[in-house]
């Protein structure tokens, strides 16, 4: 009888990870229908959501920076500053020294790597908050893009252009514009990076030992280093892929947008710590999943889509949809995982 | 060195000093394997020190450890290096990660590689946890098994890493009976398979149930080493303390002892007191004027009784009577309204606020009490710290002097200058001779005799049996978080003492 | 070299250094930097002008600030970073009021008085929000605090329907600007109010003891029977009533607002003075003064940064480097090195001797 009663005690319970991610697949697909149901048929088309994707793509990718970073328990608010940064030098190297796109890579790139490394080392080797760190990160990447280049201007390398308007078309899932002309649905090359970040992201956190190593440090980095853990290590790696997406982000961003301009990806920071909570990552660490973290970003522009035409157009209305989103999200996370702790107990 | 037959691990003539303090003084230590050795202590006695230099995170000044199998004296630098020689410990709080799943906590940072192979893993992990009947599953999250079998889960990692030595410093501390039986049970399992097992703990009862042999240590030094059987409790809790139970001698001067007038009523009474620091309810009161004390062995919950008093700790049951009439204390500020001050028991992290000088930290309590608009002129600040100063001769450079840049002897007088000036009905003293001089130790308990004579009632805790035996009145006694006995009066000795808090005495002889 | 490690231990002394460092650059650089002159403003009042004028002018909105900043960084060992968004909010609600409905009104439609005590009615609950979240709700104070860093001049331009109210009554202009017949820039007798106050009430209140405490060590002050998540909470109160002031100047310079522009980056300056004034960014014990005395150090940094031809939008790219430097230096694990390395310096040389 005593034995019935221990395995009662061991009975299957979804993991916080599992549990917040379920959740967040719920919300985006309840706000999806709620779309199309009171949108009308827009939402219907498969090009609305593909249009998600395209706009969304750098975000996507500068999330699941954010979400490693809140996995390992600390925070980067410098991936907008580097986004508008990177957008700004390649810019600058296309159109004022005629470079080549491939080297306009590499510079992003560098500029990630750059922002990692130093904020990294700072974080995890020097022990400082990585909110002050970041924060003068932030400020730093937004001046720096003011001192390389004031004005705000779009690209005309041919080259490059070539790329931006590149377009991989779906076939099958087109649909008829007003005019009644077949139109193909087409996603731009910066989806297809942002997908393959995710899967690289969602495969290093789920099957490699470092990648588990990030889960164990943000859980309880006192246990992480009595488990033989190298946690400083641990952290400044989750700064340094951090800063490397960042790079990557404000180079699809650039490819998005085709212009370089101090006011680039304002408030990026801010959508991607939403994306990633409303993804199902604490804020207090350990717990995340990438594959949530992509369902947070479509959630978090969908309900955007439908606050914007829901006829309050007015820019403002982004941003305190996005707070309000995170309140929200904040609160439900600690109530639910205040009733779960409880029925353990 | 040849070692002894069936020894795992020998620890020859260990010392280690702190700055200021001799931690361990040559201390002999040797454990065989397949059994179960209790390493028990008072607090200061080493033992934590001594674990501390066995798992790596001191290093000893002296001394050699030897290791089955190996030809020479081993060095131990780290955490990692005790592990990878087979010496693993579980610690009273859980090393674990609770966000990540049972197999993992078993395997991460153990092995190189990149790959993880959840399959492998979770299979290897399942099969270890059925060997040693630990009810968990592999692919489990670790926070949603109970704190006993998070430790069992510690406790197989231990044992897949091939140890040959397990420590367990006082797992038991935060488990209920029915887990502490699993626990011991997984102990008796590794027993049996050769594992040296050493065992920390506060608990006299659990010692007698599973342990072989004891070892006890007192003020750094080895005090002996014992069969189960060859040591009564009685006598393991007077090498404990130190003080053979013979020729103790009465201590007390008659001039000080208290003396009961019927007529009085209780200052504070408590009735079915229950807090969420997991103690059993508990009845308590004090009259005018009297010093009584809490005893028993550290653990056995007599500091939680007076949080509960002072409402440190949440309150869940019960009822306190001020003078007959109930009061509510739920909070610190509650009691200190209703005249009740707590010195608790850890100066550095409920005592001082180390970066405010000497004088706000005397001031503190008295202004918190005054309220938020009325604060004390400089002039009237310094004037209550230099009053208090010189009447408890802190040794200080100023009043200004920040706190934390005090011995410790005269930081604990500054935290009862702070309680004595907003001159409490009622003044709780959790330990607070620990940790400093002798000197002081005995100005505090002259101190406190000077007060009761002053119709203050207080409350005495120390880990000295001495101490309170000559101030205290009367002594409630605890074990294992009950009340289990009072005594005053004629029961009085340090021989009543011991035996009320070994208990159950008969019991143990028999098995 | 007692008396140099004596000056130097004294938390006053890292501004008063940097305040220096920056004055004898100027003097070398360009010694015109100090001209002051008088010359007659917009409103034909004879007024004082010049760099110091301006850092005296500008750095008191940080001061006040900085004071607010003081207290939550003190008692909760985090900032407030929505400081620049939240100013935006209550500069917006006074021309809300003083508006009323039409965004070009003739007359105001409300006492001034009455617009500022609205609008800090509204600043304080905003922190108290922000407060909420950090005591009782146990997040991050720079976490919780983005939330509104966020919303924050989006909630200000919607406030007034995202149109650009303008107030034509020249009354308004006096506590950015000047009061007729003072040459002096009003801000800086603004800036003299709130010390005066923030001094009276660390004198005549436990502030300034209850906030050091619970910064210091939580659960002592619980012990003694403070509450520390009110105090937290306080705090943050504490600092909405600074940003209204500062909401109320900011409005007044232009008789207007630019919801994306105004008090931006402040919260940076903010944090800076504080670090600058040599208070630990961890919380614990505080000098206000020497945090007054930081935020008119910034202010001279960026007028310095401004005269040397820095572009405004570039500057916190300078400000950056030196919040990583000052938290650098102040790090735990750098100060312990820093002490090793002198002490293996002192060795040898004492050999020497």
């Amino acid at each position: 009888m005593a034995s019935d009663k221990k395995n009662a005690a061991v009975r299957k319970t979804l993991s916080d990870t599992n549990l917040l991610l379920t959740i967040t697949i719920v919300v985006f697909f309840v706000m999806y229908i709620g779309a199309i149901v009171f949108q009308g048929k827009g939402f219907l088309k498969p090009q609305t959501f593909f249009n998600i994707l395209n706009a969304n793509a750098p975000l996507i990718i500068s999330a699941c920076g954010m979400s490693l970073v809140m996995i390992t328990g600390g925070i980067d608010i410098s991936v907008g500053g580097v986004t508008a940064l990177v957008t700004m030098c390649c810019a600058v190297y296309l159109d004022f020294h005629q470079g080549n796109v491939f080297v306009s890579l590499l510079i992003a790139l560098g500029i990630g790597l750059g922002f990692g490394l130093v904020q990294g080392f700072l974080v995890a080797y020097l022990e400082i908050q990585p909110f002050i760190v970041t924060l003068a990160g932030m400020f730093f990447a937004r001046g720096m893009t003011t001192i390389v280049n004031t004005y705000p201007f779009n690209v005309e390398n041919s080259q490059f252009v070539a790329l931006k308007d590149t377009r991989i078309l779906i076939p099958g899932m087109g649909s008829y514009n007003k005019a009644g002309v077949y139109v193909d649905a087409y996603i731009e090359i910066g989806v297809i990076v942002a997908l393959l970040i995710v899967v690289l992201m969602f495969c290093m956190l789920r099957w490699s030992k470092p990648g588990r190593n990030f889960y164990a440090v943000g859980g309880n980095s006192q246990s992480a280093l009595m488990l033989g853990i190298n946690v400083k290590r641990t952290r400044f790696l989750s700064h340094l892929i951090c800063g490397l997406l960042a790079g990557i982000c404000g180079f699809v961003y650039f490819l998005h947008v085709g212009s370089g301009a101090v006011s680039h990806a304002s408030g990026m920071e801010m959508n991607a710590i939403a994306s990633s909570i409303i993804g199902g990552t604490m804020l207090t660490g350990g717990v995340g999943n990438i594959i949530g973290t992509f369902f947070g970003v479509l959630s978090l522009s969908t309900i955007q889509i439908i606050v914007s035409s829901a006829g309050l157009e007015e820019a403002w209305w982004t941003g305190i949809t996005v707070a309000a989103m995170l309140c929200l999200f904040l609160v439900v996370q600690s109530v639910v995982m205040a009733r779960k702790k409880r029925a353990v107990q | 060195m040849p070692m002894k037959e069936k020894s795992v691990l020998e620890m020859k003539n260990i010392h280690k000093s702190f700055p200021g303090v001799k931690a361990l003084q040559g201390v002999d230590f040797n454990l065989c394997e397949g059994e179960i050795h209790a390493l028990m202590g008072e607090n200061g006695a080493g033992k934590s020190t001594l674990i501390k230099v066995l798992t790596g995170v001191y290093e000893k000044d002296e001394g050699q450890i030897w290791l089955k199998g190996k030809e020479k004296a081993v060095s131990i630098r780290s955490p990692q290096d005790a592990q990878r020689l087979g010496i693993s410990t579980v610690y009273q709080e859980i090393t674990l990660c609770p966000n990540l799943s049972v197999a993992e906590n078993m395997y991460i940072g153990r092995t190189g590689g990149f790959g993880q192979n959840w399959k492998k893993m979770n299979a290897d992990a399942d099969r270890i946890l059925r060997s040693l009947d630990i009810p968990a599953r592999a692919n489990q999250q670790l926070s949603s098994c109970s704190i006993a079998i998070q430790q069992m889960v510690a406790i197989a990692r231990a044992v897949d890493m091939d140890c040959k030595v397990l420590i367990l410093d006082e797992p038991t501390s935060s488990l209920d009976e029915q887990e502490v039986a699993k626990l011991f049970g997984l102990m008796r399992d590794l027993r049996a398979r050769g594992v040296g097992i050493i065992f920390v703990t506060h608990f006299l009862d659990q010692v007698y149930e599973v342990c072989d042999k004891i070892t006890v240590l007192r003020d750094g030094k080895l005090v002996g080493e014992y069969e189960i059987k060859d040591l009564p409790r009685v006598q393991l809790v007077s090498r404990m303390l130190g003080k053979e139970l013979d020729d103790m001698t009465e201590i007390r001067s008659e001039s000080l002892v208290y003396h009961e007038k019927d007529a009085d009523t209780a200052v504070f009474e408590a009735k079915g007191l229950q807090s969420t620091a997991g103690i059993k309810p508990f009845d308590f009161y004090i009259k005018k004027g009297e010093v009584n004390g809490f005893t028993g062995l550290l653990g056995s919950g007599r500091s939680e009784c007076v949080r509960a008093i002072f409402g440190a700790d949440r309150v869940i049951g019960g009822t306190v009577k001020k003078s007959g009439k109930t009061v509510k204390i739920t909070k610190p500020i509650h009691a200190m309204k209703n005249g009740i001050a707590y010195l608790p028991e850890d100066r550095k992290v409920d005592g001082i606020v180390g970066d405010l000088s000497v004088r706000e930290n005397i001031i503190l309590a008295l202004q918190v009490l005054k309220g938020f608009f009325r604060p004390f002129t400089r002039a009237e600040a310094n004037k209550f710290a230099e009053e208090y100063i010189k009447l408890l001769e802190i040794k200080t450079a100023s009043a200004d002097t920040p706190i934390k840049s005090l011995s410790g002897g005269n930081q604990q007088k500054v935290i009862l200058a702070r309680w004595l000036l907003a001159n409490p009905e009622y003044l709780i003293l959790d330990e607070p001779t620990r940790g400093i001089d002798v000197g002081t130790k005995i100005e505090i308990q002259k101190l406190v005799l000077k007060l009761a004579s002053e119709g203050m009632s207080v409350t005495f805790i120390s880990s000295e049996t001495d101490e309170m035996l000559r101030t205290c009145s009367r002594l409630v006694v605890m074990r294992d978080r009950k009340v289990v006995g009072e005594l005053s009066g004629e029961d009085l000795t340090q021989n009543k003492i011991m035996n009320t808090i070994a208990g159950g005495e008969e019991e143990s002889c028999r098995s | 070299m007692q008396i140099i490690k004596k000056i130097t231990k004294q938390q006053i002394f890292i501004p008063i250094a940097a305040l220096l460092i920056l004055a004898v650059f100027n003097l070398i650089v360009d010694p015109s930097f100090y001209e002051i002159t008088f010359s007659s403003n917009s409103a034909g009042d004879l007024v004082l002008s010049g760099n110091v004028i301006s850092i005296l002018d500008y750095g008191s909105e940080l001061a006040i600030l900085a004071i607010g900043m003081t207290l939550v960084t003190a008692a909760c060992g985090g900032q407030d970073i929505s400081v620049g968004a939240a100013v935006a909010i209550s500069g917006s609600v006074v021309l809300r009021v003083l508006c009323g409905g039409n965004s070009r009104p003739e007359t105001m439609q409300a006492p001034i008085i009455v617009a500022f005590l609205v609008s800090c009615v509204v600043a304080m609950l905003f922190g108290a929000f922000n407060g909420v979240l950090v005591a009782y709700f146990k997040i991050q104070p720079m976490v919780a605090t983005l939330i509104l860093f966020t919303a924050g001049r989006s909630i200000a331009a919607w406030i007034n329907n995202n149109e650009l109210p303008i107030i034509s009554d020249p009354s308004f202009t006096y506590f950015g600007g000047f009061i007729p017949g003072i040459p002096i820039p009003t801000p800086f007798f603004i800036a003299m109010i709130c010390i005066v106050l923030a001094i009276l009430a660390l004198r005549f209140t436990n502030l300034g003891l209850y906030t050091q405490a619970v910064g210091i060590n939580e659960s002592s002050s619980r012990l003694n029977g403070l509450n520390p998540a009110f105090i937290k909470f306080l705090t943050f109160v504490i600092l909405g009533l600074c940003v209204a002031v500062v909401g109320l100047i900011k409005v007044s310079r232009l008789s207007s607002i630019n919801y994306s522009v105004i008090a931006k980056d402040i919260e940076m300056d903010a944090i800076l003075a504080v670090a600058l004034g040599g208070n630990a960014l961890s919380g614990g014990k505080f000098n206000l003064g020497a945090s007054i005395l930081g935020a008119y150090v910034i202010q001279f940094l960026t007028t310095t940064l401004y005269k040397v031809k820095v572009q405004s939008d570039a500057l916190p790219a300078y400000k950056a480097v030196v919040v990583i430097l000052l938290v650098v230096m102040s790090a735990p694990v750098v100060r312990q090195w820093l002490a090793g390395l002198g002490r293996k310096l002192r060795k040898p040389a004492k050999e020497v001797a």
